[in-house]
């Protein structure tokens, strides 16, 4: 996007069918304000046409293209060469952790998905809900019918980071459990208190919030977990005194 | 018939989805064949403009029809994926207001509703807007998540019996020697194995790709790509989709998504079409259009700047004044190859409409009278594609 140019070195883990994991190595040479993306775009496009990766949208909305990126997750799309590396410097790119591979950068989002859709996960909300509750709103003028995609664009990359999800297959993972919560606020359905009221649930977290560290898109699901904790905690004291004094409190 | 009819599709974008999802329904046995992610080509990278037809309803009404039509279905057949506060379109010089009767007259001749608003009714709704704004019509335009609008037709399409397989490329058409195509040559990405699928019809819906895929079995389609450049912004600036009243010309949408603000476009072409460079000027002209609808975006920061090739039904004018509407091909009746289909042009918001057309082409040749059920079939949720 201008005249400076890089050489970096893009590291990318290749997996194909039953073979082993190995790197292969490409010197490109970018625009060090290109994103990660665009590198790995063109090494499919001019190097080597059987690399997978999944992407989409490049610009941040539809959450395909999460990223191992030096390590760290990353959404490829939004994330600057620059942000990464550095002149003649390396950039190595790997799945996302804690999801089976499918085939070289490309992991399998099966259970995530499912899992989001037993969390009764919305896509779309009234504005109000869509926020977080501790953000600053302002909705004057606005019409009570406004509506949002939510904050969540399912790029996984919550789970990838999270050392509960990595250590316990079981652990549902961060962005099932703010789905839940953000579900509850908006239903009140007490299915998805109890359905988290255990170790795969709401207190398998560890309180590490790696998640929310890097989550791209505003959701703060560490935030979210220890919120739906309360709500779990606050439901079993209102069962231990009945209906009339659950109203009362 | 003994059997289901068996059709190949080529391409996952929004056309391929949708057709896959209608002839699943019309009782088709469909597998879907994709070299990348479901609506990682073109699809994946629109602006996520869920069109009204009021950019298109003085230029080129057939487009501006099929948008307002569409546009009222898709808000019920895939709610899930949009979001819907309706858009603007702002005045904001003279030659703005001078474009007022044709685009007050195109609107009413494409059936778009709009509703005028003086400069201060328009800046109670959206104090952000330029406040040199003389006048502005409401329309009902909106936003949609691209790659979840796909994956809500493929989805659906799945849960009626339809194969999908990303990562699998189309390398060659197989033909029977007489003039018909009876099949694909498939390379499977994730395992380098390549193999070939029989089939009664093949349907080619690569968007910007259809002349490569057309080119196998010798036949052509004469698709332009036309691609342009779009800028998001880290702020959600307007809570309305804002397009600049006047002639479609360069960043004169800005579409609000999430916490997001994405303007676009421009128009030009390319030969290469397999990765088009990002170009500075582009962008630096996508700022400037964006700041003078609203000027605050100054404050907010670039999150990324992407292109998309739009596949234009290609003739000899320029890109901007091609039309947007689409158009599906037989190979037979043009070139003599039979069981072969290529449906391209069009835009997002008109795919259901091209999936109808093109299955209706395709029941036509392989002789199945089947109506088309997707104008009354809400999508299940885009999350049900990942279901095994």
């Amino acid at each position: 996007m201008n005249d400076e140019k890089w050489t970096v070195t893009f590291w990318v883990s290749r997996q194909k069918g039953q073979e082993p994991r190995a790197f292969q190595s490409f010197d490109l040479e970018v625009d060090p304000d290109e994103y990660v993306l665009d590198g790995v775009e063109r090494i499919w496009a001019f190097h080597d046409r059987s690399l997978t990766y999944r992407h989409a949208c490049h610009h941040s909305t539809c959450g395909a293209c999460g990223m191992l990126v030096n390590g760290v997750e990353k959404l490829t799309c939004i994330t600057t060469i620059r942000s990464v590396t550095h002149n003649g410097g390396k950039i190595k790119v790997e799945p996302l952790r804690n999801f089976p591979i499918v085939s070289d950068l490309v992991v399998d989002m099966s259970r995530f998905y499912t899992d989001l859709e037993e969390a009764k996960a919305t896509q779309v909300a009234p504005l109000l809900e869509a926020c977080l509750p501790y953000e600053r709103k302002s909705f004057e003028g606005l019409p009570e019918e406004t509506e949002r995609l939510v904050d969540c664009i399912e790029c996984g990359m919550c789970i990838s980071a999270c050392p509960s999800a990595l250590t316990a297959s079981t652990y549902v993972g961060p962005a099932i459990l703010a789905a839940a919560q953000l579900a509850y606020t908006q239903t009140g359905d007490l299915s998805l208190l109890h359905s988290s009221d255990n170790h795969e649930g709401a207190w398998g977290c560890h309180s590490v919030y790696e998640c929310s560290a890097v989550c791209p898109s505003n959701v703060d699901p560490a935030w979210r977990i220890m919120d739906l904790r309360k709500k779990v905690i606050g439901h079993r004291i209102r069962s231990l005194f009945g209906k009339q004094a659950a109203a009362s409190l | 018939m003994p059997d289901k009819p068996y059709a190949i599709l080529i391409g996952a974008g929004f056309t391929g989805c949708a057709t896959a999802h209608d002839l699943a329904l019309r009782g088709f046995k469909v597998t879907v064949l994709e070299r990348g992610e479901i609506a990682s080509g073109t699809s994946g990278r629109t602006h996520g403009l869920l069109h009204s037809g009021g950019r298109y309803c003085v230029t080129d009404q057939e487009a501006g029809i099929e948008c307002i039509d569409e546009n009222i279905l898709l808000r019920k057949i895939a709610k899930q994926c949009i979001e819907f506060n309706g858009g603007l379109f702002v005045a904001l010089n003279e030659s703005d207001v001078a474009y007022i009767p044709s685009f007050s007259a195109g609107a009413e001749a494409c059936h778009i509703p709009i509703e005028p608003l003086t400069a201060q009714q328009v800046l109670k709704l959206e104090p952000n807007l330029n406040p040199k704004v003389i006048l502005a019509f409401t329309i009902p335009d909106g936003s949609f998540d691209p790659l979840r609008l796909a994956l809500a037709f493929a989805a659906t399409a799945k849960k009626n019996g339809a194969d999908f397989r990303p990562y699998h490329q189309v390398k060659g058409l197989l033909l029977d020697g007489k003039g018909s195509v009876k099949g694909v040559k498939v390379w499977d990405r994730t395992t380098g194995k390549e193999y070939d699928l029989e089939g009664d019809i093949v349907v080619n819906a690569t968007g910007v790709w259809a002349g490569e895929i057309a080119a196998f079995a010798k036949a052509s389609v004469p698709v332009k790509p036309t691609p342009g450049v779009m800028v998001a912004y880290d702020q959600r600036v307007t809570e309305r989709v804002i397009n600049r009243l006047n002639e479609p010309g360069d960043g004169d949408i800005i579409i609000p998504q999430r916490r997001m603000a994405v303007v676009g476009t421009t128009s030009f072409e390319v030969a290469d079409i397999d990765y088009i460079p990002v170009y500075e000027d582009q962008i630096k002209l996508m700022h400037a259009s964006a700041y003078e609808l609203v000027p605050i975006l100054r404050q907010a920061h670039m999150r990324g700047a992407y292109m998309s090739a739009r596949p234009l039904i290609g003739s000899r004018v320029q890109g901007r004044s091609l039309s947007r509407t689409f158009k599906c091909y037989d190979h037979f009746e043009s070139e003599g190859i039979q069981n072969l289909v290529t449906i391209t042009g069009g835009k997002a918001t008109t795919c259901r409409a091209m999936a109808e057309k093109t299955a209706d082409l395709v029941c036509k040749k392989i002789g199945l009278n089947a109506a088309c059920l997707t104008k009354e079939t809400i999508l299940v949720s885009y999350r049900d594609y990942y279901k095994n």
